[in-house]
């Protein structure tokens, strides 16, 4: 097991938010701790992923990328979820654990729009208010998921502080939670934030893993490896989580890489700090001031990361590498013309990652986790040419 | 075990038959020079002073301390920094001002004169990031060689404050304990009971800034927190007039922080905020 002590990740991971959230964190914790052994809530959350989100999702042999690239890529389609990206499969998880925890108002954060938008339906379904909040400058360069939001009943605020991008969206989540600490539940998207988040948040999360194991048996026993890119973690440690245990599979996160001078890669470049409730590596100065980040995925322009991943990093269980903007976007288009597939940008950096593996290691069977499709992608990107 | 210079004050505070006044200040807020004065003017009214290090991401304030604390980082101020500007206060309270700023405008009945030699002592405010960012031993160090009484670490909860809080024991310093309200009984237990210094209370739900009133349970709460604390009780988070001290009449202090940072972002002197609550403690 990898979890070291309650709330731990060997020494990342911990519960470092303002006294006001502790009581709401250990009664989460407790609610999680029981839902995941009650049978009825199981079987609710199962039939909702097979009914709501449409699950399993297919594990796909990329044949031309696999030509192109000199391996054999498989695809596992996250892309074809519901509302379209992994998120979801935590969203509605979280959503029916909120009920039970009797709340009736929903906060989240959203970087890219997708967690916010499978938030704002898992919410829907269930009759519960539901607020995102989201930095300015993501509802500029996400714009089709804020109108999404909005048409699923979502009231979307956009957070204008400081770097307009997913840290501050975050902040603004958990100030709102400090403050409604009775009625709201904080949905958070990925695998960050104080304990029991990171741990729950890969438990809804690691359905991705267990298919695509099970999936890939057809082909053979185990691939050689499996890539996922890592903004906070969550679809990577969902993948991940279905083959940790199994040590001839190799484990790739990948990170944005930027435009090279700003970058957003925290494993790569931070070293360990608490943000947002967790000790993880963390993109700081020598003050412990948060840097700003840059990538051109939304979802990737994180400072922070999951204390999972810190964990994998020193214990060597998984390498995390990291890939620009540039070669994202390269990915981005040989995916679209050569597999008829529109990946998310975000997505796109494992994809390129893939390629270059593959280049140095000719002939690897490689799992690629498509984390979400790109149709959120294309006014931004190609308003900015880039596409 | 010598008394921390905390305890001592709030005992110079009930001697005296009144509650403490405890308010606090942003380090480079408005500028370092605004800052430095704002120290030696509080010195006048307070009993203790805390002193927020500006951090990029603070979760527990509301608009008006992070405006504070971004317009203070814009102009890179450090721990470092606030350290040097608390040693030279506590050397001479008055003279470190001087020559800095012109003199803050004193209002009739305040004038700029150390409280009968007494030196309030100061205690900072900042996030357990920027402690990690040195480690823990060398920042209870600089505490120590700067005459800073003690911190409080607002994301630094109980259970996780082991080590900072032996570092701290060891050299003399206080780390303050927090109460929420919604603190459950067993956890309010613990905390109350290990409290050094003073134990924070916050008053209600929510991020620092102003409140019109507080909810009738505040008073129960405060009550509660009395019973169980080994040290005294100060209620902060929203306390920003004279009706708010009689109204929560039982708390041995009151915070004030927001009141305090937007009469500063309006220009005006803040004794204008303090000098009401000081007559109403
Ligand atoms: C499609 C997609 N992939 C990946 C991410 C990154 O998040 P995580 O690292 O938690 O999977 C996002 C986040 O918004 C996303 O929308």
């Amino acid at each position: 097991m990898t979890t070291t002590a309650p709330g731990r990740f060997g020494v990342y991971g911990g519960r470092y938010v303002p006294e006001t959230l502790m009581a709401n964190l250990i009664a989460l914790e407790a609610a999680f701790e029981d839902a995941r052994r009650d049978a009825a809530f199981l079987a609710e959350f199962q039939s909702t992923l097979a009914h709501f989100v449409g699950r399993p999702t297919p594990l796909y042999h990329a044949q031309r990328l696999s030509q192109v690239y000199g391996g054999q890529v498989y695809l596992k389609r996250e892309d074809l979820t519901h509302t379209g990206a992994h998120k979801i499969n935590n969203a509605v998880g979280q959503a029916l654990l909120a009920k039970r925890l009797g709340k009736r108002r929903i906060v989240a954060e959203t970087g890219a729009g997708q967690h916010g938008v499978a938030t704002a339906a898992a919410c829907a379904r269930l009759g519960l208010e539901c607020i995102v909040y989201m930095g300015a400058l993501d509802c500029e360069r996400q714009r089709p998921n804020v109108e999404r939001m909005r048409l699923l009943g979502a009231t979307v605020k956009p957070c204008d502080a400081g770097s307009r991008n997913l840290k501050v969206a975050i902040n603004e989540a958990i100030r709102d939670w400090i403050a409604n600490p009775d009625s709201t539940h904080y949905l958070i998207g990925s695998v960050v934030g104080p304990h029991p988040y990171p741990l729950m948040v890969r438990e809804f999360q690691r359905v991705i893993g267990d298919e695509a194991r099970a999936q890939f048996t057809r082909v053979a026993p185990r691939p050689d490896a499996v890539i996922a890119c890592v903004g906070g973690g969550s679809n990577a440690m969902g993948i991940f989580a279905g083959f940790v245990d199994d040590p001839q599979v190799e484990l790739f996160g990948v990170e944005a890489g930027g435009d090279g001078a700003t970058t957003a890669a925290t494993l790569n470049t931070g070293r360990p700090g608490v943000l947002h409730g967790a000790l993880s590596y963390l993109l700081q100065d020598a003050e412990g001031q948060v840097l700003n980040t840059h990538s051109v995925a939304a979802g990737l322009d994180y400072p922070g990361v999951g204390p999972e991943h810190s964990f994998f990093k020193d214990t060597g269980r998984a390498r995390y590498e990291t890939v620009s903007d540039t070669e994202a976007l390269a990915a981005f288009k040989e995916t679209c013309a050569l597999e008829g597939i529109i990946p998310a940008i975000e997505s796109s950096h494992a994809v390129a990652f893939a390629r270059r593996l593959l280049a140095n290691r000719p002939g690897l069977r490689v799992i690629v986790n498509l984390s979400g499709r790109g149709d959120k992608d294309l006014p931004g990107l190609l308003a900015k040419g880039l596409v | 075990m010598q008394s921390n210079p905390i305890t001592a004050a709030f005992d110079r505070a009930r001697a005296a038959r009144r509650r403490a006044l405890v308010p606090f200040l942003m380090s480079g807020y408005p500028t370092r020079e605004g800052f430095r004065a704002a120290l030696a003017e509080a010195a006048t009214l307070a009993d203790v002073i805390e002193v927020g290090v500006p951090f990029s991401d603070p979760l527990a304030d509301g608009p008006v301390i992070q405006a504070a604390a971004a317009q203070a980082l814009k102009q890179a101020t450090t721990l470092a920094q606030t350290l040097e500007d608390i040693a030279a206060y506590r050397l001479e309270p008055q003279a470190s001002a001087r020559g800095q700023a012109p003199e803050p405008t004193a209002t009739p009945s305040l004038t700029l004169r150390a409280q009968d030699g007494f030196t309030p002592p100061v205690v900072l405010m900042l996030s357990i990031n920027q402690v990690l960012a040195g480690g823990a031993q060398n920042f209870a160090q600089r505490l120590k060689a700067a005459q800073v009484a003690g911190a409080i670490v607002p994301d630094l909860p109980h259970e996780e404050a082991g080590s900072l809080n032996a570092e701290f024991a060891a050299h003399g310093l206080a780390l303050l304990n927090m109460l929420a309200p919604t603190t459950s009984p067993e956890r309010t237990r613990a905390i109350a009971q290990s409290a050094r210094g003073f134990l924070y209370l916050i008053s209600s739900a929510g991020v620092t800034g102003t409140r019109d009133t507080f909810p009738s349970e505040t008073l129960a709460y405060i009550k509660r927190a009395k019973e169980l604390s080994g040290a005294p009780v100060c209620v902060g988070f929203g306390i920003s007039k004279p009706e708010h001290v009689r109204q929560l009449a039982d708390a041995d202090g009151f915070i004030v922080g927001s009141a305090i940072i937007k009469a500063q972002s309006e220009g005006r002197n803040i004794a204008d905020v303090l000098q009401p609550l000081r007559q109403a403690l």
